[in-house]
């Protein structure tokens, strides 16, 4: 099927721009609002850029320095100190083990609390909802810094940290999980006479526990990350070790912690994997 | 009602024994293991608890000091007086807005580059798109490691060698973001239809081609969504970079944790809160809107 181009008049065209405008290309309007975006998003980048001083030079300087740095690492060695790395390492696992533990007890009562069709009062509801978003709201190295300066320096601090900071957030998953709960179990459970305690234990519990399992699973596995680096602030682990490595320029060393953070990592991350598949 | 058997057959019995047995074996067995399961459980408890040297005791103790501890950091404020109570708490806002606007800019930053890094990795390291092995590997291999050093420990590198200042935080975040986003972009693109790809390679396209006319139309949405996501999580990423040095709010919450300037820790913190809460906010809004644009067209 052809059509005769040179017979299509110019009043036709009209009659069909009015008709169809969107084939014909976009109005002026909005090819301009188009350009002006994109030229605003281009100018917010260069202000940027100029801002925070990414000069070519400092950033060709930086890279340099860099790969001095990178061959300073190679080969990683640990200098004798393989005995207190390990024991850092094991630190920091335990640190997470236990912020984890101790946050998922303190949120499960808290979980039930905050959950619309256990305590059916919207204000309650409401405000403890709230004081979650605030404690999720402050990042977990913040409270290591604000512990560090409560308990003192140590793996104590970074415990707690880990635990106020995750209390907030797992609760809040908690509740979510409880608010989604099928309704008919609860409906028999208390048609059979029991009271409000029993309904949460064998109404609620059976149906949430295994959300519950793989949220804590998920977050032990999230904490051995970032407990690697709330020694940074003081609070023990192989953070401080790795923070008092790059102070005192023993690169090759450095280069090991790195290493070992990256396998130990793995390594639970794989664990988890396992178990949640044999118990979830 | 009981039913009532007059005659049981003997083998009625002997079913219901084996069945009692094996009953029992099993129950046995169940015990057992949540017993073993349950005294590892302690045994790692009580390992960890040596380990990161806490007590019970400690424990009670610590709580109420930091209970103490933020109430210290509240401020006065008088019903009668609000106005300038509230001027006194907030006596640095000009200053510390500014530095909000730092660590925002540094978030930002830290996205575009990471994104656009991501988006360079994530078509090689997707396994539908290439016909050698070794490519996808080894771009995979790359993501994990940028995105399992955690950022905070890159800034410390990155301070040592481009100086104090946010440059160093916004590459540690671009290259942390880059890991996280690479993985999910690269995800995405394994999942997406294969015909348009069959449609442009049948029509003479390149790889180039490929990419441009059948792999990102089908991906922007989502890679859209999943870079607003790593905004919210790069804004608190970025105010925390700070603390090593990388400027913006967080090099002046660390300073201030560290002197004990109570009332300043408060009113710092509550201003990061808000600002977080106002991003998530607008930035779930995006989100809804653009997936919800993909599902209607």
């Amino acid at each position: 099927m052809t059509t005769d181009l040179a017979r299509i008049s110019d009043a036709e065209i009209a009659i069909w721009r009015d008709a169809v405008p969107r084939a014909f290309g976009r109005p002026l309007g909005a090819r301009l609002g188009i350009v002006t975006g994109w030229s605003a998003f281009a100018g917010v980048i260069v202000f940027c850029l100029w801002y925070m001083d990414f000069t070519p030079q400092r950033l060709w300087q930086g890279i340099w320095k860099l790969g001095w740095l990178a061959q300073l690492m190679f080969p990683p060695w640990h200098g004798g100190w393989l005995r207190e790395f390990s024991y850092a390492m094991l630190q920091t696992l335990a640190m997470a083990f236990l912020g984890t533990l101790l946050a998922s007890l303190a949120a499960v009562p808290l979980g039930f609390l905050g959950a619309q069709n256990v305590v059916p009062q919207w204000l309650f509801h409401f405000g403890l909802r709230r004081i979650f978003d605030c404690i999720r709201g402050v990042d977990a190295l913040l409270w290591a810094l604000m512990f560090v300066n409560v308990v003192g320096l140590g793996p104590f601090a970074g415990v707690m940290a880990i635990m106020v900071s995750d209390t907030g957030t797992l609760a809040k998953l908690f509740a979510e999980a409880i608010e989604n709960v099928d309704r008919r179990p609860l409906d028999g459970v208390r048609a059979s006479g029991a009271n409000r305690l029993q309904v949460m234990r064998f109404g609620i519990l059976p149906q949430v526990l295994p959300v519950l399992l793989s949220h804590i699973l998920y977050f032990f596995e999230s904490n051995t990350r970032s407990a690697t680096i709330l020694g940074v602030v003081g609070a023990g682990g192989i953070g401080l070790q790795l923070a008092d490595r790059i102070r005192v320029n023993n690169w090759d060393e450095v280069g090991f912690l790195l290493l070992m953070i990256l396998l130990t990592v793995s390594l639970i991350d794989q664990l988890s994997k396992t178990i949640r598949r044999r118990f979830i | 009602m009981v039913p009532h058997i007059a005659n049981p057959p003997t083998d009625v019995c002997g079913t219901i024994a084996t069945f009692e047995q094996t009953w029992r074996v099993i129950n046995r067995a169940k015990w057992a293991r949540t017993a073993i399961i349950g005294g590892v459980f302690l045994l790692a408890v009580a390992g960890s608890m040596w380990l990161s040297e806490v007590s019970i005791s400690q424990f009670i103790e610590g709580l109420p000091g930091f209970v103490a501890y933020i109430q210290g950091t509240l401020p006065i404020i008088r019903v009668d007086h609000i106005g300038p109570d509230i001027a006194e708490w907030y006596w640095g806002i000009g200053r510390w807005l500014s530095l909000l606007l730092d660590t925002l800019l540094m978030a930002f930053m830290g996205t575009l580059l990471g994104a656009s890094g991501a988006l360079t990795l994530c078509f090689p390291a997707a396994r539908n798109l290439t016909t050698h092995d070794w490519t996808p590997a080894v771009c995979r291999r790359l993501l994990e490691l940028f995105r399992t050093v955690p950022e905070l420990v890159f800034a410390l590198i990155f301070v040592y060698a481009f100086g104090l200042g946010p440059l160093p935080g916004v590459l540690a975040i671009a290259v942390h973001s880059m890991g996280a986003l690479g993985k999910l972009f690269s995800e995405v693109t394994e999942n997406i239809t294969a015909g348009p790809g069959e449609g442009v390679r049948a029509a003479g396209g390149n790889w180039m081609h490929l990419v441009r006319y059948a792999v990102i139309p089908q991906v922007l949405p989502d890679f859209a969504s999943y870079t607003l996501l790593r905004f919210e999580i790069n804004v608190r990423a970025s105010s925390v970079v700070g603390f090593v040095g990388a400027g913006g709010i967080g090099q002046e919450l660390y300073s201030v944790i560290r002197q004990f300037i109570y009332v300043d820790i408060s009113a710092l913190v509550l201003l990061l809160i808000i600002t977080v809460a106002l991003i998530d906010i607008t930035c779930e809004h995006l989100r809804r809107r653009l997936l919800g644009e993909q599902a209607f067209t």
